[in-house]
């Protein structure tokens, strides 16, 4: 049997998941689809005048079994991730608090991108992707004769 | 005081995010699991200094120019966390692995740490 120590190793690592829990809980989100579960991956997103970038920190998967997909203007991540404690049973798990099982987050993604022109990257654990804007929406210069 | 002996204290002040952590014990020592993603092998700082364990990793994401944050979870580029190892543990015969933006840990048990088997002799 698997079981937690009745007393924390760490109490600034439990006062941080104490905040990150209540933040979660009472923190108006900022979008209509929520936190993802456990804040996983956690999303950092912005842009250029040529393109909007998001970088997913989601560190111990394997980058082929990522699944990013965009379908009318919304963009999907999913994955699943294994949990690495061990299922013997002569084993103590001190401290538990990363995210192990299946995960998915929902972006929706500015008018001006075009879907087809997306890279995605998965380096040291972040998944980055970078979405062109279209060409028209780009900022130009006009000539006047 | 010297210098080399200050550095080590402002580093520390440096506001940092605490990475989320898996602790497993065995028979013959610890495991540690430790999400770091965006450290490279080239940004990880692990320190043992006397029984504390340090775990510090900068974060560097390739950033194009001119980008502008709308939506940031992750509002620091440094991940920092600090353990105390107990006497039974072997800090000189740690290793470390770092995939994906995972550390593994392993921190064996001292030899005389080590389970063995009490023989009973029956008189």
């Amino acid at each position: 049997m698997i079981y937690r120590s009745l007393f924390p190793r760490d109490i600034f690592a439990e006062f941080d998941r104490l905040q990150r829990d209540l933040q979660q809980a009472f923190d108006t989100s900022p979008s209509i689809r929520g936190f993802g579960r456990g804040g996983y991956p956690a999303l950092n997103i912005g842009g250029t005048a040529q393109s909007v970038e998001i970088y997913a920190f989601a560190p111990g998967l394997d980058p082929a079994k990522i699944d990013v997909n965009i379908d009318r203007g919304v963009l999907t991540i999913e994955g699943e991730r294994a949990s690495t404690l061990p299922a013997d049973e002569k084993v103590a798990v001190h401290i538990n608090e990363r995210f192990a099982g299946r995960f998915r987050r929902v972006v929706s993604l500015p008018d001006d991108v075009d879907p087809s022109a997306v890279s995605a990257e998965y380096r040291d654990g972040v998944l980055h992707l970078a979405i062109k804007r279209r060409e028209s929406a780009l900022p130009r210069r006009i000539e006047i004769k | 005081m010297t210098n080399a002996v200050n550095k080590p204290d402002e580093n520390r002040r440096e506001a940092a995010v605490l990475p989320p952590v898996d602790v497993i014990e065995d028979a013959t020592g610890i495991t540690l699991y430790a999400d770091l993603p965006g450290v490279g092998k080239e940004q990880l700082n692990l320190r043992v200094e006397a029984d504390t364990l340090t775990i510090e990793g900068e974060v560097v994401l390739n950033a194009p120019e001119g980008l502008q944050a709308s939506h940031a979870e992750v509002q620091l580029p440094r991940y920092r966390r600090v353990f105390s190892l107990s006497k039974e543990l072997d800090p000189d015969k740690i290793a470390a692995e770092l995939a994906h933006g995972v550390l593994k840990l392993r921190i064996p048990k001292a030899e005389h740490a080590q389970p063995r088997k009490v023989q009973i002799r029956v008189g």
